[in-house]
């Protein structure tokens, strides 16, 4: 079923793609081919094998379960939030939060998961900003 | 003679003392990952590509270092195999059949020296075989033209999925998403912005580096997280290590095996889309056939140790062939390296040897330094990496996490390309699910401006008649092969059994125990 369901998915996005490489305005300095004809061959072949994957599914795979999935979701949730805020808080106390929360998702112990949170943040911090200068997120405070 | 007198020039590049730093940290931080379970080649390279970038190392000296940690990672993954029967990376899955039974039985010390020594000869073998075969083959690439290289092109896409997947429609959807991908941007042929949807960020294209470490390194922290591998630490399997050095006997045992294998883990290596995973494997099952009289194959046979490692190591170096002869990657991890040359604006293929000849020549005089530094690293200081599998995978993920974003902050500096690469880590995590493979995927956004602009140039050169495809011999070969190349996995069915899947399965259930 999950087969046949992304095969739904890939024709949709097949005729998605289609749909807007017609959409491509054509230039007058064009070349014989032009900008459109490369990404139709890639639509139709995307939409064939969508077809063929409806056709001759292969066995279901294990989904997590309603748990897990909201886990990974969390994680998903937790990465964005940190990619928008990286800038605004600096990125020793956003690196140090984040890998907080997810060392505590995988199964450390709250306060073992401050600890890793903040040793990975600093750990960090001095091998590639202070050992190999590379440029990290200056937050407020300046780190 | 030529070959060689180009070699010596190599040498005195990689020589140098940043070179030779470089590649000993590369050997170090490669073996590592290599060892550890969940990292593998491909994802230890994709992470350390912004660190090379964002050192501001120039060509030769940022290859020098992730080849390294290729070659290290070849290594490492045998020490997860042995000690703990889990596969540091998918090509050392075969390592474990023998090497674990022959840990249990207190010989885990020997097994590590005997395959890390298999591992050197494989590579050191394979290392000449491209100084011999690369030139020949760039001979070959320079009769190409553009209607050969669009062929060529196709035949990548169309053998990658032979061999690896199980799906010949999900490998063609996974190479169809990646070129789809590739075409987002500004057409550089015509000017006219396509598929950006009026956001100004993708007027650039997708940034491949943010694809691959999204793909590669934030889908196996999802992967962990669904898993909540947390409990698998490796501190309650201790075993034995025993003597560090093989008998001379068991050593001479193996030697046949080590070198018959490394050749056909060479050729493996250089075919599309096979890769080190088939080179191992294949190694495997031909010395079981020829070797196993007694049964002792997969109760702890050394020989059975020895195969596959040098099988692996071997293909390793010889699926560096098609991708420096022809820009061509052949296997995930030399995937990746081509997304090292092309962000170092070097475009390789039979010009590169050309035109940068300090680069090739250079890197693999490297790859022949790297590989000692490795067995030394990897006989006598072993004792390093075994405490490092020590690392529970719960402190280890969130910092391959972190990695990741500090890495891709570095070279794209912003919030959008962190978020792309979230949404590229949950894609790779779907389709890792649904058993779509992601070299494809890779590959197509690597390779896809390329490909259409050969096309469009041959298209144009023949003054828009499409059969141009068709007309040199070279051509029609290539074409053949690809067909066939597709088709044939069909009929035959998978080339990898389904027994690997069966051990790879234990293997994962071992983790998640």
């Amino acid at each position: 079923m999950s087969d046949r369901i992304f095969g739904v998915v890939g024709l949709l996005l097949a005729l998605l793609f289609a749909y807007s490489a017609l959409l491509i305005e054509e230039s007058f300095l064009s070349d014989v081919v032009g900008p459109k004809t490369f990404p139709l061959i890639i639509a139709a072949i995307l939409g064939l094998s969508s077809i063929a994957i409806i056709m001759k599914p292969d066995a279901e795979p294990s989904w997590p379960r309603l748990v897990q999935f909201a886990e990974i979701i969390a994680a998903v949730v937790a990465m964005v939030l940190y990619a928008i805020f990286l800038p605004e808080v600096g990125f020793v106390i956003a690196t140090a939060i984040v890998s907080a929360y997810l060392t505590w998702r995988l199964g450390t112990t709250p306060i073992g998961s401050i600890i890793v949170g903040i040793s990975i943040s600093l750990g960090i911090y001095v091998i590639f900003h202070l050992a190999f200068g590379l440029s990290l997120a200056k937050g407020p405070l300046g780190f | 003679m030529e070959t060689l007198s180009s070699l010596v020039d190599g040498f005195a590049i990689a020589l140098t003392f940043q070179n030779l730093i470089l590649a000993l940290l590369g050997c170090f931080l490669g073996t590592v990952m290599g060892a550890l379970p969940g990292l593998g080649p491909s994802n230890g390279v994709a992470i350390l590509i912004p660190l090379a970038f964002s050192l501001g190392l120039g060509a030769t000296p940022s290859l020098i270092l992730l080849t390294s940690v290729y070659y290290g990672a070849m290594y490492g993954g045998r020490i997860s195999s042995i000690l703990l029967n889990i596969p540091g990376d998918a090509p050392a899955l075969m390592t474990c059949l023998d090497g674990y039974p022959m840990a249990l039985k207190g010989r885990g010390g020997e097994a590590l020296a005997l395959s890390g020594f298999a591992s050197f000869i494989g590579s050191f073998l394979a290392t000449w075989g491209l100084v011999l075969l690369a030139p020949q083959l760039v001979k070959i690439a320079l009769m190409f033209g553009p209607a050969e290289y669009f062929a060529l092109f196709v035949m990548a896409f169309a053998t990658l999925g032979g061999v690896s997947s199980t799906n010949q429609s999900k490998s063609a959807f996974a190479a169809m998403l990646g070129l789809g991908l590739a075409t987002v941007g500004v057409d550089t042929q015509t000017g006219v912005p396509r598929f950006s949807f009026g956001i100004v960020h993708f007027y650039d294209g997708i940034d491949f580096l943010v694809a691959i470490v999204g793909l590669f390194a934030l889908s196996e922290v999802f992967i962990f997280i669904e898993n909540r591998h947390g409990s698998a630490d490796a501190s309650g399997k201790k075993v034995e290590l025993g003597r560090l050095t093989p008998s001379w006997k068991t050593f001479m045992g193996s030697v046949p095996s080590i070198l018959r294998t490394s050749v056909v883990g060479f050729i493996a290596g250089v075919l599309p889309g096979a890769g080190a995973s088939l080179g191992s494997f294949l190694s495997y099952s031909m010395e079981k056939r020829l070797l196993d009289k007694n049964g002792t194959f997969g109760k702890g046979d050394p020989r059975g140790v020895a195969a596959p490692e040098a099988g692996n190591n071997a293909a390793a170096g010889g699926a560096l062939v098609p991708m420096l002869a022809l820009g061509v990657p052949g296997s995930g991890t030399t995937a990746v390296l081509l997304a090292v040359l092309l962000a170092l604006n070097i475009t390789p293929g039979p010009l590169l040897f050309a035109n940068n000849p300090d680069v090739v020549w250079g890197l693999i005089a490297a790859l022949f330094i790297g590989n000692f530094l490795l067995l030394l690293l990897n006989i006598p200081f072993v004792g390093i990496f075994i405490r490092v599998l020590l690392v529970p995978p719960r402190i280890l993920m969130p910092l391959v996490a972190m990695v990741s974003f500090v890495g891709i902050y570095g070279i794209a500096g912003s919030s959008f390309d962190l978020i792309v690469m979230v949404a590229f880590g949950i894609g790779g995590w779907v389709l890792r699910k649904l058993d779509v493979p992601l070299v494809p995927v890779i590959l197509g956004i690597l390779l896809g401006d390329n490909m259409e602009n050969n096309l469009r140039r041959a298209i144009t050169i023949s003054d828009g008649d499409w059969t141009v495809l068709f007309h040199s011999p070279l051509a029609i070969a290539l074409w053949t092969i690809s067909i066939v190349g597709f088709i044939l996995p069909i009929f035959v069915g998978r080339l990898m059994p389904k027994r690997v899947k069966k051990v790879n399965k234990t293997a994962q259930e071992e983790t998640a125990n």
